[in-house]
């Protein structure tokens, strides 16, 4: 059964069209990659299923409900959770704070303590900064920050916004490897936004491939990763 | 030696009814990125409540307390009514940015003039709970007052309890996290909106109490609080107007400053005094008293 079904998508900045007639769907538990090189349209798109950006026309559906038009407050609320571009941590709060936000709208503050407790375990770099500002927080560990933030909210689907932007091998290969981790280990729905195409593809189960705002290809990542024509025109390598 | 000690305690007064209202304009500023000017406004009128609660029983308290939910409700219905229309109306461009500062100093005016058409615009006093006379000590005055002990308690008291909202509960979180970074507080969850309102509510309530705190030292009339509107937000803008902390030291300092120039030089210089330590601050610590380059604090 297909969770996310997005059909004939389209959305506009002003008169800037960013994205045009897109579709495609997810499936429960799969983790899927949305590739493009920069303006392709991926934060876009992200922002349009969160709720933070109104589309213009077309369907968005989870779970066979629509989310387009909604807010992202009331998405959270049915297991939508997006890691928006670019570490999206609150600079003024501690980390520990960081994380308690996520869980607020529950109300229920043990869930959301053993919530933290599961997100330090995979992010253990977290649990020795819980009571620093998470302004003092290495690039890295911000975006770790940023998912396990996410992570409080318990979400069925996970939205990310390039995670992988501006860190070092080693960290995209610790934060690739604990995203894996979590779709399979929480059988959460994936979507992932990366310009690092061959690492995002390897993990993923599914591509998206994107540019100039429309759908160029998707399907089996392996088979998007072995299209040679894919590979010298949209994945750069 | 005496003068001194009475010069600092009655700058310790004014400066913790100005930290009130710097809280207030912080408060707003934080969450809506206006400077609201109509506080003064909204403070004139829950002072007028409270005016009319205590002529009428002679129960200070009360009259608080009448001020402090009109405060509220004045708050709230502000942001509501008049800050959520403009923002849907007009939400792009210059326009957008002035629209709703000049909307607050358009509702300050409109408020002013009704409260002149209902209560006239004579000088009226506010009797305080308990005496403005002046301590006598060994014989020689000293310029402080059981009131102004009062003030500085019930100050220090409001203080204790915003900042325990502020750091320790789940709605302080909240309104913090909204005000710095509402998408991700959105993101995480948080009703942005209802907090925005709350923030206002705390930002009326502040400044309700300022205004019958500074009035029994003072006169009443509809435009007797433009100054604590000036001074607050002098107060405010020392404070690096994102710091709560900020704005009740930024308070002090002034309070104390105004309270030296008052003793020693008189009344005509306060004006380009407060200019004068405005000018300063922002020359050597723009991002305010307690604030670092990085980043502002909570
Ligand atoms: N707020 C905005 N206002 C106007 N145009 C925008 C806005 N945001 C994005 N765009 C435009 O929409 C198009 C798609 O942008 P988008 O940010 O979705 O691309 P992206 O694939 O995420 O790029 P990147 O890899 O650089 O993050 C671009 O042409 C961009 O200039
Ligand atoms: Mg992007």
């Amino acid at each position: 059964m297909s969770s996310l079904v997005v059909n004939n998508l389209t959305v506009s900045h002003g008169a800037i069209r960013a994205l045009t007639n897109v579709s495609f769907e997810v499936q429960q538990g799969e983790l899927t990659a949305v590739i493009g090189a920069n303006g392709a349209g991926k934060t876009t798109l992200l922002r349009t299923l969160s709720g933070l950006k109104d589309a213009e026309s077309g369907s968005a559906t989870w779970r066979d409900r629509n989310i387009l038009g909604k807010r992202p407050e009331d998405l959270v609320r049915r297991g939508i959770s997006h890691v928006s571009e670019g570490k999206s941590v609150i600079p003024e709060l501690t980390v520990r704070e960081n994380l308690v936000i996520g869980g607020l709208w529950r109300r229920d503050k043990s869930g959301t303590e053993k919530a933290i407790k599961e997100a330090v375990e995979l992010f253990p770099r977290l649990g020795e900064r819980m009571s620093q500002s998470a302004n003092t927080l290495s690039g890295g560990e911000r975006q770790m920050l940023a998912i396990g933030r996410a992570l409080v909210s318990r979400p069925k689907l996970l939205l990310l916004d390039e995670p992988s932007l501006g860190l070092a091998p080693l960290i995209i290969e610790q934060i690739f490897s604990a995203i894996k981790n979590l779709q399979t280990s929480m059988n959460l729905t994936v979507v992932l936004v990366e310009q690092n195409a061959t690492s995002a593809l390897e993990i993923a189960d599914t591509g998206v491939i994107l540019n100039l705002g429309e759908l160029v290809a998707s399907g089996n990542a392996k088979d998007l990763l072995a299209d040679p024509a894919l590979k010298s025109a949209y994945l750069g390598y | 030696m005496r003068q001194l000690i009475g010069t600092l305690l009655i700058g310790l007064t004014l400066g913790s009814i100005y930290s009130l209202m710097a809280l207030a304009l912080v408060l707003v500023w934080r969450s809506t990125r206006v400077v609201n000017f109509a506080q003064a406004g909204q403070a004139i009128v829950t002072t007028y409540i409270a005016y009319e609660i205590v002529t009428r029983t002679g129960v200070f308290w009360l009259a608080v307390l009448f001020a402090v939910v009109a405060g509220a409700l004045l708050g709230a219905g502000v942001e509501y009514f008049l800050m959520r229309t403009l923002f849907r109306h007009v939400d792009e461009g210059p326009v957008a940015a002035l629209a709703p500062v000049i909307a607050t100093l358009g509702l300050l005016g409109v408020i002013k003039s009704l409260v002149g058409m209902i209560w006239g615009n004579d000088f009226r006093s506010f009797y305080p709970p308990v005496s403005t006379d002046n301590f006598v000590l060994f014989g020689e005055t000293i310029p402080f007052s059981r009131f102004n002990i009062l003030v500085i308690l019930s100050t220090t008291v409001v203080m204790i309890i915003f900042s325990f909202i502020f750091q320790r509960t789940d709605l302080g979180l909240s309104l913090r996290a909204a005000a710095f970074q509402p998408e991700i507080a959105r993101l995480a969850g948080i009703r942005v909106g209802p907090i925005r309102t709350i923030g206002w509510v705390f930002a009326g309530v502040a400044g309700a109490i300022a205004g019958v705190l500074i009035t029994p030292n003072d006169v009443l009339s509809p435009a007797s609080l433009d100054v604590l509107l000036v001074f607050g937000f002098v107060a405010a803008v020392i404070g690096g107007l994102e710091s709560l902390p900020g704005a009740v030291l930024g308070g002090v300092v002034l309070g104390i400053g105004v309270s030296f120039v008052l003793n020693y030089v008189g009344t005509t210089l306060i004006f380009p005094t407060v200019f004068v330590v405005l000018l300063l601050a922002l020359i050597f610590k723009p991002n305010g008293l307690l604030g670092s380059k990085k980043v502002r604090s909570a």
